[in-house]
């Protein structure tokens, strides 16, 4: 709190970049997690919380005639223009959350301070969720041919490294240890993916300290078993994720690739996915194209062209076809590197594995994935995410990227995920938001927090793709996208998630979810139905309807289920059954009562929210392209 | 028959033909008047039949003897024919060259068709302008219809009927006709209900360098204001092309002759721009090369997608006049005839749900583009691949079909139809069985008897099946006016034409069976449901308790 130096700012003036009109007044409150700014002339209280680990840039504008602007960018890419009538508030405030959005410690991340009600044995109960030992299992893995070995066990080979690694049954311990010391941080080749029906598999490293002409005889001897692991293949791919000059520039370190010469059988590749440097740059020149207040067509293609944002999400999609079909249909075993292998490399060997398996298109298979080659690999999200006051050019999209590689594939692969928009946004979110402790921090934080794959599993209703099947063709075995440039899409959703005025009035998703709950409803209608009619064929009317098995339960919770979003008053609601029958129970009153309420709802207060809802926030409402339409 | 003349070769055996996603066919390929048409005499193996008119251009290349044709078609699709014999190639491109450019109207393939369905309903019938008023008629009196075009000599472009104000008569409105460019005095478009306010379309006034006046013109589109309202003159061009038009004998609305309007120029382009565009764009999407950038600095480079968001900005300005500020609106370009007619039917999606029923929107598109007096068979003669210098061709409905598909995208459920219906506009404005699209004007249709002589598109697509077919199960009528975002980041390029034969369908064709399935089960349980319901309440009221318990 002793950061604080002014909790609240009043007569704050809150913009709205796409319509001014739609600006509005209220008061702004830091607390010490979030900022919270709430709109006064408003009858319904308005609320904006802007949570402060979600801060990456506080912009002080020049005052203007009506006060100090202050721009507050966020790392979900929402961007608040406040403006403050007195700059000495501003000031504060400025001051206040530079501190407040940069915690120094780990201690001060939101993730330790969160306290959500849960007992101490639930919260353990959360980590337990997600079980990487029982994911090799499903992989197969150990077997005969891959085992487990424990020379990482209290991280000494590599700090960077999980505890639990899988390497070639042939593969001693004294070959792992010279290899660890021939590659950067020590990261040896060990197993990343398993293919169970071809014994092909993906491995992953760092860059061999190979210098100019160095060598390592147990690196060379790793990387020969792995290539016997796969006995159907006599090759296997050494992938460099690098540009070739980048690759040639750490040579001079005493680093760079291997020389196809000195290992035997491989096939050396290089596929040009830039640093981070590249990629933070490339982020940023995007997403001041988002920014722009009114653009035109040409302003924002020729911007987001002059990114090169789309043809870096092409590179490691690229690279991951590569790497899927070197598995799949050749048949081969293929090591992935860069420099350190945890941002390229997590990179392509997780598209990969998207691409190959239908497992990790599903919202379980794609948390396991990030945790095994994000998270227990050493993905440092602690850098890239710029969730302590650190090193800025330490900051990189590379977890971004791969979050739109996967949404690219679902806008190519509509019904082959099980996982929808909202749960990638989610992903991102939360991994900028630092509130829960998973995909937080590089280091084991297992003792104090929550975890963030079982809060998302929990509400993984929010996240189901409607139209996923498991017994659809594109459901299954590999995936195989086009990668022509025009197949790359810009996401809006992600990157102008919150211009909410840009997006889809209507949600196909939102309208097929519901249409799909109330099926579920139905289904049990059907069946206690059935039941009724088979007990009373049998024996003559029921007593009570009422006190039929199942009864009516579903239809009265059925109205309450609609009055969320525009499907409120969708044909299906208004041609139920509880509509248009006049159906009364004969003995019972009390639920004669229950029934003609739950009509009343559907027809009659369903509508009217159905009504308010379109003309508050849907195509009613002309005002954020107001000064579009007509500034030109 | 003419057409023998011109088929040096009827038929070549052997002939190899490559499509997008499906598998190559070995053939007979034989040459008709109107067809060509590819057959393997398997069962299982499906026919070509490709209309002659809607070739754009083909290309010959040789190997040795073998001949490869490939033909570019009006629709945006490549197929390759690998034809045995120079001799033979040759003939046949020099066939079809000839055969896919007839001038003459009579011999095209409308006037042969017979119909292998039955027609329920004659679509020549279905959209006449009296119906249409009638419906207007039923809303306010303040309109009548004129038939001061009964012959076609007022306005050649014009339609028989018209809407004007009930209180100008007749003279006032030749008088106007001779103010406007071709005869295009200012007539009805749309009548918005919930505030009475109008749309009105013309040609631009012939003010010519020394500000012409004509006070019939100023009477006619004064009296559809209100009394003390101001109206909105939305001219499509900008102001220094508005000026330039002067030079020509055109112009614009002054304030001091027009001080109850108010003028709003936008920059819609002309229509050898657009044509322009449309080659480029689709050149940057078959282009191969696989690199990003370039792939993006052509799509910029086409304009494209900066006419798409003009036209819709254009169209949103006019219905925010309308629905908001509460005016009246006159729409004018130049001729009245492309960009005016872009503005104003878009705005009608905008404004009015009936425009987005399957009905409504044929209804719309032969209200304000064909009985409108867009041109079509001269914009529409050549697309994007024909090696010809373009006179009068230019892509404008296919642009206003673009527009819809993005007001549609951004509004999936408001819709009763989907992107087939728009597609398949497109393909048949520029080449069909139909004579539909056939002619520039009313007056040329009637002239060359098309309804009496050919069938109309609206017959096919109004049988159930084919509305099926094009029905939108996510539609729910929606009675609001939606206002499309028109951001840069809202607009996508319409890959359902444009990249149609870049990329297998399956996939969205599978997301699009799921989302009729999750629909059609719901709606089969509603029934089992509904029905189970209904047998209980029977059980009751037949069968009385038999005994206390």
């Amino acid at each position: 709190m002793e950061h604080i130096r002014l909790p609240k700012a009043e007569n704050v003036r809150l913009l709205n970049r796409l319509s001014p009109r739609r600006s509005c007044v209220g008061t702004l409150y830091l607390t010490a997690t979030h900022s919270i700014y709430v709109e006064s002339e408003t009858q319904v209280r308005s609320e904006t919380w802007v949570l402060h680990s979600l801060i990456c840039r506080l912009e002080k504008q020049v005052n203007t005639s009506t006060g100090s602007p202050l721009l507050i960018h966020c790392k979900n890419f929402q961007v608040l223009h406040f403006v403050f009538p007195q700059e000495q508030d501003c000031v504060h405030i400025q001051a206040s959350l530079q501190r407040l959005s940069q915690p120094e410690q780990y201690e001060e991340l939101y993730c330790f301070s969160y306290k959500p009600n849960v007992d101490e044995a639930e919260r353990k109960e959360e980590w337990s969720f997600l079980n990487l030992k029982a994911e090799y299992r499903r992989l197969g893995i150990p077997n005969s041919l891959w085992k487990s070995s424990p020379v990482n066990q209290s991280y000494k080979v590599s700090d960077t490294y999980p505890a639990e690694l899988y390497v070639p049954e042939s593969a001693t311990q004294q070959v792992i240890v010279g290899s660890s010391k021939f590659r950067s941080r020590g990261r040896f080749p060990t197993l990343s993916y398993y293919c169970k029906d071809n014994q092909a598999a993906i491995c992953r490293s760092s860059q061999p300290l190979s210098g100019f002409s160095a060598r390592c005889l147990e690196d060379e001897q790793l990387l020969e078993a792995i290539r016997r692991s796969n006995p159907r293949s006599d090759f296997m791919y050494v992938v460099d994720t690098r540009p070739k000059l980048n690759a040639i520039a750490n040579r001079a370190a005493g680093k760079g690739y291997e020389n196809e010469d000195h290992y035997s059988n491989i096939k050396f590749q290089f596929i040009s996915i830039e640093n981070i440097h590249v990629m933070r740059s490339s982020q940023q020149k995007m997403l001041d194209v988002c920014e722009l207040r009114t653009p035109s067509m040409a302003n924002f293609l020729e911007g987001l062209e002059g990114s090169g944002w789309l043809k870096h999400i092409k590179a490691v999609l690229d690279a991951g076809v590569f790497v899927a079909k070197a598995i799949s249909e050749e048949g081969a075993s293929v090591l992935v590197h860069c420099s350190d292998g945890w941002d390229r490399t997590a990179q392509v060997c997780s598209v990969a594995c998207v691409l190959l398996e239908p497992y990790y298109r599903s919202l379980k298979g794609l948390m396991v994935l990030i945790e095994r080659e994000w998270v227990s690999f050493g993905h440092k999200f602690s850098h890239r995410c710029n969730h302590l006051d650190g090193d800025s050019k330490e900051v990189s999209p590379v977890m971004d990227q791969f979050l739109e590689c996967v949404w690219q594939l679902t806008e190519q692969f509509p019904c082959a995920f099980e996982f929808n928009e909202r749960f990638l946004i989610a992903v991102h979110h939360h991994m900028y938001a630092c509130q829960y402790a998973c995909v937080s921090t590089a280091t084991v934080l297992r003792d104090k927090t929550h975890s963030l794959w079982k809060h998302l599993w929990d509400t993984r209703g929010d996240y189901i793709n409607p139209l996923y099947r498991t017994d659809n063709c594109q459901s299954q075995g590999v995936l195989r996208p086009s990668t022509a440039p025009y197949c790359f899409k810009f996401w809006s959703g992600l990157y102008n998630r919150f211009d909410r005025g840009m997006h889809p009035r209507q949600s196909v998703e939102d309208y097929l979810m519901a249409v799909r709950e109330e099926t579920v409803q139905l289904e049990e209608q059907l069946a206690s139905h059935k039941e009724v009619r088979g007990q009373r064929q049998k024996e003559g009317p029921p007593l009570s309807w009422g006190l039929a098995p199942g009864g009516f339960v579903p239809q009265a919770g059925t109205p309450q289920d609609y009055s969320g979003g525009f499907i409120a008053s969708s044909p299906c609601q208004q041609r139920s059954p509880v509509d248009g029958l006049a159906f009364t129970p004969p003995q019972n009153q009390t639920s004669e009562a229950d029934l003609s309420v739950g009509s009343e709802q559907e027809s009659g207060i369903a509508d009217v929210s159905f009504n308010s809802q379109l003309s508050e926030e849907g195509p009613g409402e002309p005002d954020p392209d107001d000064a579009a339409y007509s500034a030109a | 028959m003419e057409f023998a003349e011109l088929i040096k070769t009827p038929r070549v055996d052997g002939v190899v033909l490559h499509r997008p996603f499906m598998p190559t066919v070995e053939g007979t390929l034989c040459l008709t008047g109107h067809h060509l048409i590819l057959s393997s005499r398997q069962d299982n193996t499906e026919e070509l039949w490709l209309l002659h008119s809607n070739i754009d251009s083909i290309e010959k290349r040789f190997l040795g003897s073998l001949g490869t044709i490939i033909v570019k078609c009006k629709d945006l699709r490549m197929i390759q024919l690998d034809i045995p014999g120079m001799e033979e190639c040759l003939n046949i491109g020099s066939s079809i060259e000839a055969l896919s450019t007839l001038d003459s109207v009579s011999l095209m393939y409308p006037y042969f068709y017979r119909p292998m369905f039955e027609v329920i309903e004659d679509g020549w019938n279905s959209f006449l302008p009296e119906d249409a008023f009638k419906d207007l008629e039923a809303m306010t009196d303040e309109w009548r219809l004129s038939e001061v075009n009964r012959d076609f000599r007022v306005c050649t472009t014009y339609p028989p009927l018209v809407a004007v104000p009930r209180d100008v008569d007749d003279d006032t409105l030749r008088k106007a006709a001779g103010f406007r460019h071709g005869g295009r005095f200012p007539v009805l478009s749309y009548y918005h209900k919930k505030n009475g306010m109008v749309m009105m379309r013309s040609g631009q006034p012939l003010t010519g360098t020394n500000g012409r006046r004509c006070k019939e013109d100023e009477r006619l589109i004064n009296a559809t204001l209100r009394p003390g309202k101001r109206g909105y003159v939305i001219d499509t061009r900008t102001i220094s092309v508005a000026q330039q038009a002067k030079a020509r004998g055109g112009g614009f609305e002054t304030e001091a002759n027009y001080p109850q309007w108010r003028r709003i120029h936008k920059a819609i382009e002309r229509s050898n721009v657009l044509q322009d565009s449309l080659v480029k764009l689709v050149e940057a999407c078959n282009d191969q090369s696989h690199s990003m950038d370039r792939w993006l600095s052509k799509l910029e480079a086409s304009n494209w997608q900066t006419h798409v968001k003009e036209i819709l900005t254009t169209a949103c300005l006019a219905a925010q006049c309308i629905d908001r500020e509460g005016a009246s609106v006159l729409v004018h370009g130049t001729e009245g005839t492309d960009s005016t007619l872009q503005v104003t039917s878009l705005a009608q999606i905008i404004l009015d749900p009936a425009c987005r029923t399957i009905q409504g929107f044929q209804g719309l598109v032969e209200r304000e583009w064909l009985q409108a007096g867009h041109p079509f068979a001269q914009r529409c003669s050549m697309s994007a691949y024909s090696n010809s210098k373009p006179r009068h061709e230019a892509p404008g409905f296919l642009l206003f079909l673009d527009c819809v598909w993005q007001v549609l995208r951004q509004f999936p459920c408001s819709f009763q139809f989907t992107e087939q219906l728009l597609v398949l506009l497109f393909e048949h404005a520029y080449a069909s069985q139909f004579g539909t699209f056939l002619g520039n004007s009313a007056a040329e249709r009637v002239r060359l008897s098309l309804p009496e002589k050919t069938v109309s598109l609206w017959s096919w697509v109004n049988r159930p099946q084919e509305i099926d077919h094009l029905s939108n199960p996510l539609y729910e009528p929606n009675s609001l006016v939606i206002w499309p975002s028109v951001a840069p980041q809202s607009l996508l390029l319409w890959e359902g034409v444009f990249l149609r034969w870049n990329r297998s369908p399956r996939c969205q064709e599978e997301a699009h069976e799921e989302m009729v399935h999750i629909i059609e089960y719901n709606k089969e349980l509603q029934n089992k449901v509904n029905s189970l319901r209904r047998q209980l309440a029977q059980l009751e009221t037949q069968e009385p308790p038999l005994q206390t318990p």
